[in-house]
């Protein structure tokens, strides 16, 4: 059963500004959802509904049956990480972490205990007496979660906690935040718009652009199977080529003249027959592959070494009736003794036949070839 | 660069005499004038004169008060009006910022006498009665405060991410009451403060007001000690710098331990 529930929720801002249109989402108790999207796609407006901070237009929202679409804020028993931290300055650590138990007229006792508590429970035992000012980035968001899981939510709401931090802070501040929720077992809503981020932490993401869900799904289904073109090129890094239909029934596609199969039959050609077809990089190898893996032939344009990883990029053709050639990126891991082809050599690559799926009607061939380069 | 330094040193020194040659004189004439024609002898007998009257203990005592009150007035009024603007209605900003300039562009004449026309009959008849007097004395003080204390207040807002801090506040159950005494307004004090001494500044040498409301103040003091006492009105003015001196420093020693606190809210 859904613990937290958002049915139908809209957010029009005064000017005809649709923040967010028909999100619909269910989350069971203790479930770490994280909504993923860029820059005003509407996740961090629709985190401040639930927390109360935005009145929605339309729609409801149910914490663990309990309707509290119009309750105030301070009504509610959410708790909200804000990117910024928002620690009270004039307060310390201690005063910090308690204030929401202070005006829930705890005891001084009890107050003191749960302090304790949540200090071991963020590693900064014996800090309490600290003001804000007197500790670092990463030391300030783990009280802002601390103030935040004291007063015991009923949801965890964190409006990228971890974006002011530097990379390495992050990743270790990311694992406590996935322990610490674990161990408490809160439900808990995320807000980034770092993929890794949603990927590595979330039992389920929310991949959301122009105020309405693009896709709901696990870790693995949002990073392999995506629904959409958008999903397919925010999430991970993809290849968009457009291919012409040969039998859609089949699933038998051509790429400059090259066949290539998809496991499922293609539904939704565009009136010229034509489709966008996506492979993530890492699903394509060098050379002829297994037997039944699709090929294509091609002349290497570019090799980029990534650190751990090359990127070899293959222009497949000369492009055809005014479009731009289909450049198709592949990643391999730089071992010391990798063979690779030189630049302006002929290559072959393959890729299962389930790496590759087909994204809805070719766009422009402009765009779509552009895209690819881009995202690659 | 040398040139840059000269014109420094000049600009200063200009500045520094501009300033203190009149405090200088005024400090020579409370002390009986004694490097002027007469040469008579420096003496603080005008000072303990002052001190030792009742008049100025009273009159200034009272300033005093209706100072403090009008701070309580003005800070409960202005505080939740500037962070309401800040928070929920920022477009409103420049419509108070006008209305908070006013006092600039009215004179304390017209204001008073406007107070004076409305409070001074039924339905309002305020001048009728002592406290009455002084509640419209009050009134109009507050109105005066209300170009530095908002902008005072307003500086002080803007210092802070008063939107988080409240959001963060709030969804740990916290109401507005709560949310302004004990999360914005320990942070602002040193911004209420600046605003807070200017207001009580203005209020102890108000004269105009004071007069017409025929209310014991500090100004009115000054200016009938002027008319009648030679020296004395000097030591005053001597005693009142050295006042507002005080609570300068006072403000610079409350404000130094707070500062580096409320600057942190973001990331390091």
């Amino acid at each position: 059963m859904s613990f937290l529930r958002l049915t139908g929720v809209q957010k029009h801002f005064p000017g005809g500004v649709v923040a967010v249109e028909g999100f619909d989402l269910e989350a069971v108790r203790g479930e770490f959802v994280s909504f993923l999207g860029p820059s005003g796609c509407g996740k961090t407006t629709t985190l401040r509904m639930i927390a109360g901070f935005e009145k929605p237009t339309a729609g409801t929202i149910v914490v663990d049956g309990k309707d509290l679409t119009y309750t105030s804020p301070n009504q509610r028993n959410v708790g909200m990480v804000f990117q910024s931290y928002a620690l009270f300055p004039n307060m310390t650590v201690a005063g910090n972490i308690g204030f929401g138990l202070k005006v829930r007229k705890q005891s001084k006792a009890a107050i003191d205990r749960r302090v304790g508590e949540l200090l071991e429970l963020i590693h900064l035992e014996g800090r309490g007496d600290r003001f804000p000012y007197q500790l670092s980035g990463g030391q300030q968001q783990r009280v802002a979660l601390a103030r935040a899981l004291a007063i015991e939510p009923q949801v965890l709401l964190l409006d990228e906690p971890l974006s002011a931090l530097d990379a390495k802070i992050r990743i270790v501040l990311r694992k406590e935040i996935r322990a610490i929720q674990r161990q408490l077992g809160i439900t808990t809503v995320y807000v980034t718009h770092d993929q890794e981020e949603a990927l590595s932490l979330s039992d389920r993401v929310v991949v959301m652009s122009e105020g309405h869900i693009e896709q709901i799904g696990t870790p693995s289904e949002i990073y392999n199977f995506p629904s959409t073109a958008f999903v397919a090129s925010f999430v991970g890094t993809l290849n968009l080529v457009n291919a012409r239909v040969i039998d859609a029934g089949a699933g038998r596609l051509s790429i400059e003249g090259q066949e290539v199969r998809t496991t499922k039959a293609v539904t939704d050609a565009g009136a010229d027959g034509r489709v966008t077809l996506a492979v993530r990089p890492e699903g394509i190898s060098l050379g002829e592959g297994g037997e039944g893996s699709n090929r294509l032939r091609g002349t290497v344009d570019d090799i980029n070494f990534l650190g751990s990883i090359v990127r070899i990029r293959l222009r497949l053709g000369e492009g055809t009736s005014g479009e731009p050639p289909a450049v198709v990126a592949l990643d391999t891991f730089n071992e010391p003794h990798l063979r690779l082809p030189a630049v302006g050599e002929q290559a072959t690559i393959s890729f299962p036949t389930e790496a590759c799926f087909v994204l809805g009607a070719a766009r422009d061939g402009a765009l779509a070839s552009a895209e690819a380069g881009a995202e690659v | 660069m040398r040139l840059t330094r000269l014109w420094w040193w000049i600009v200063f020194i200009v500045g520094f005499l501009y300033f203190f040659l009149p405090l200088l004189g005024t400090f020579e004439f409370s002390l009986g004038h004694p490097i002027g024609p007469v040469r008579a002898t420096p003496t603080l007998d005008y000072y303990a004169s002052v001190v030792g009257s009742t008049a100025f203990w009273s009159s200034l005592g009272y300033s005093f008060i209706i100072g403090v009150i009008t701070i309580v007035v003005s800070i409960g009024l202005i505080m939740p009006t500037a962070f309401w603007v800040r928070l929920r209605i920022p477009r409103a900003r420049p419509f108070v910022e006008f209305v908070t300039l006013l006092p600039f562009v009215i004179p304390p004449i017209v204001l008073v006498f406007g107070l004076i026309s409305t409070y001074s009959h039924p339905p309002f008849p305020f001048t009728y009665t002592d406290i009455g007097s002084t509640a419209l004395l009050v009134a109009a003080y507050v109105v005066l405060s209300f170009p530095y204390m908002y902008r005072a207040v307003d500086t002080g807002l803007q210092a802070i991410d008063i939107r988080s801090l409240t959001e963060a506040a709030q969804s740990m159950g916290a109401g507005w009451t709560r949310i302004l005494l004990q999360v914005i307004l320990p942070n602002v004090r040193v911004a209420l403060l600046s605003g807070a001494f200017l207001t009580l500044a203005i209020v102890i040498g108000e004269f105009t007001i004071a007069t017409f409301l025929a209310r014991p103040a500090f100004g009115p003091y000054l200016s009938l000690l002027g008319q009648t006492k030679a020296y004395e009105p000097a030591a005053v003015s001597i005693i009142s710098f050295g006042l507002t001196w005080l609570a300068m420093i006072l403000i610079a020693y409350i404000g130094r331990g707070s500062r580096t606190r409320v600057a942190v809210t973001g990331a390091r």
